[in-house]
């Protein structure tokens, strides 16, 4: 980077595009195999090009999940995980933004003690307290049904935080003019700060759906009716480690269109992505 | 805390706060509380009547073997984990922040496994990994190696660990890429023209100033190992076989699923939200204050 020597530049391309080969092989071989004929996968010997089936295995991976067993089609699950992850994005920008507010622009009782009550939450994720938090789902009846799958994995100060750190760095004199003008603070949170926060409301959103979307444990639970199931955990129903049975055309298309919606929003919104992702976490 | 606060409407703030709060009352402290309670706890076999029975649960879960076999193999998982996907994202990072040709559709590529879900990883791995038909089985089978994750606990724990740090590394390529764009340029500069070679100049003055990216991913990593790789573990490998891949949350996840030892399972739970606010707390503590050695 700073000399200049004819071969330099080669190694930087050898290295990346090795790296790139290693992160897209899995990916490749799964749109592959998604095209091919089961029992051409099944012996071993599946070639590297796209087969004729791709149509075929996905039409029927979306509509009838195959009819082989009682399987669920993966186009419910699909929906499932959608609602899910939109939800999760939504629900959690909607009620950190608002808190975020509060603490940052208002004088109330109680005002730190709120923040420090809202900041412990980031201490533990969900797997930890996984089976009370099970129990008290029950207990509310939301065992099966969207607001349970959501619910509970909104209750984190991660997006609080990143709002509070945000509105922190709005310049005073832009609340006294609001003031001025005359503007309550429903009006000024309308008016000012929200067209303010575009950027970090996308940006947290995209990150916020894969996470949503990239649940495992918490639908894998409390998901007892099959069509409520989301498709994370739908594939591992489809493959069978322990035994030959597996239909990999099926598991592969499934695992594709699993992989879809998520790649699709960090792929096309990189820069977003990035921006809300080093914003979070530092 | 800088006060800003401008508008005084108390009851407005209340209702602000109001659904935040509740949410993690009910789906955070409630069932946190609850985990530390039932961990005191000892159930009869009927789930009939329980016994406040003190430390009993964590003494019983110190005496079992199992438990020191999970520790173990945490331990193992995760410094694997985290020391590859570490520095397979540094190297990756460092070739990108070169300035050639294509470099942003390396990036792009690059940041694919971040999307993808752990356990749909696991699936893609599987697939290659499946001895008799998959491509990287039948290639270790014909040279030799009698490639069995679902018989041998070394092939499997391999297994888990090329599928973690794969789903990890771009989330490590991008905090170092950032972490390396803000090195200014006349500080690398200056080291050139002292004479200092490219791989000296990495080691000497890059690296160190890249320590506070470094720190903050290595928590973050070790989180993820021990957290975020259960949909990995029980896709790929149910913990087996003969527990060789159980981490220990996976153990709290088939403790509490087999719903024998609520008890015991608990103190489990306990025992993992220690290690979690240590390391959060050690976040905390030096990566705010951004770590300069």
């Amino acid at each position: 980077m700073v000399e200049h020597r004819r071969f330099g530049n080669l190694l930087p391309h050898f290295v990346l595009i090795a790296g790139v080969i290693v992160v897209a092989f899995p990916v490749y071989l799964a749109i592959i195999a998604s095209t091919h004929d089961n029992s051409v996968i099944a012996n071993g010997q599946m070639p590297l090009y796209p087969g004729s089936h791709g149509l075929e295995t996905y039409w029927n991976t979306i509509m009838s999940g195959t009819g082989k067993t009682t399987r669920e089609p993966v186009g419910g699950m699909l929906l499932s995980s959608f609602v899910m992850a939109v939800g999760i994005a939504l629900g959690k920008i909607a009620i950190s933004i608002i808190s975020a507010y509060a603490i940052v622009f208002f004088d109330f009782p109680f005002r730190m003690a709120t923040f420090w009550t809202i900041f412990i939450t980031l201490m533990l994720p969900v797997e930890v307290r996984i089976f009370p938090t099970y129990k008290i789902t029950s207990d509310l009846h939301m065992l099966d049904s969207y607001s349970g799958l959501i619910l509970p994995l909104i209750a984190s100060a991660t997006a609080t935080l990143l709002f509070r750190q945000f509105f922190m760095t709005v310049p005073k004199e832009l609340v006294e003019a609001s003031k001025m003008d005359g503007a309550g603070p429903i009006r000024f949170f309308f008016d000012t700060l929200l067209p303010l926060s575009v950027t970090n409301i996308a940006a947290l959103f995209v990150i916020l759906f894969i996470y949503g979307w990239n649940q495992y444990l918490w639908p894998l639970l409390i998901t007892t009716r099959d069509d409520m199931q989301t498709i994370v955990i739908g594939i591992k129903k489809i493959i069978d480690v322990k035994d030959a049975l597996t239909e990999w055309s099926v598991a592969m298309a499934t695992a594709v269109l699993a992989m879809l919606p998520p790649v699709a929003v960090v792929v096309l919104l990189q820069r977003l992505f990035v921006k809300g992702l080093i914003e979070t976490e530092k | 805390m800088e006060n800003r606060a401008i508008f005084s409407g108390r009851l407005l703030a209340c209702l602000l706060v109001f659904p935040q709060l509740a949410i993690s009352l009910i789906f955070f402290y409630w069932p946190a509380a609850q985990a530390l309670w039932q961990s005191f706890l000892v159930q009869d076999a009927f789930g009939l009547s329980t016994e406040f029975v003190w430390f009993e649960n964590y003494v019983n879960l110190l005496k079992t073997p199992e438990y020191y076999q999970a520790i173990g193999t945490t331990f193992f998982f995760s410094l694997l984990v985290v020391f590859f996907s570490l520095a397979f994202g540094l190297l990756l990072a460092v070739m990108a922040n070169r300035n050639i040709a294509g470099v942003q559709i390396y990036r792009t590529f690059l940041i694919i496994p971040y999307a993808v879900a752990p356990a749909v990883a696991s699936v893609l791995f599987i697939f290659m990994f499946q001895p008799g038909l998959g491509m990287i089985a039948r290639a270790l089978q014909r040279n030799g190696v009698d490639w069995n994750p679902v018989l041998n606990g070394n092939h499997a724990m391999i297994l888990i660990v090329v599928v973690a740090v794969w789903n990890q590394i771009s989330y490590n390529f991008l905090f170092f890429l950032a972490g390396l764009q803000s090195i200014p340029r006349s500080v690398i500069e200056a080291a050139a023209i002292d004479g200092a070679r490219p791989m000296r100049r990495f080691w000497t003055i890059v690296f160190p100033l890249l320590s506070p990216t470094t720190f903050f991913l290595i928590i973050v990593n070790i989180t993820y190992a021990f957290f975020n790789t259960l949909g990995i573990i029980d896709t790929a490998t149910e913990g087996g076989p003969n527990g060789s891949t159980a981490t220990l949350v996976y153990k709290v996840f088939l403790d509490g699923k087999a719903g024998s030892d609520l008890g015991g399972s608990a103190a489990q739970s306990v025992i993992l939200m220690i290690i979690v606010i240590v390391l959060t707390a050690i976040q905390f503590r030096y990566v705010e204050k951004k770590v300069h050695y």
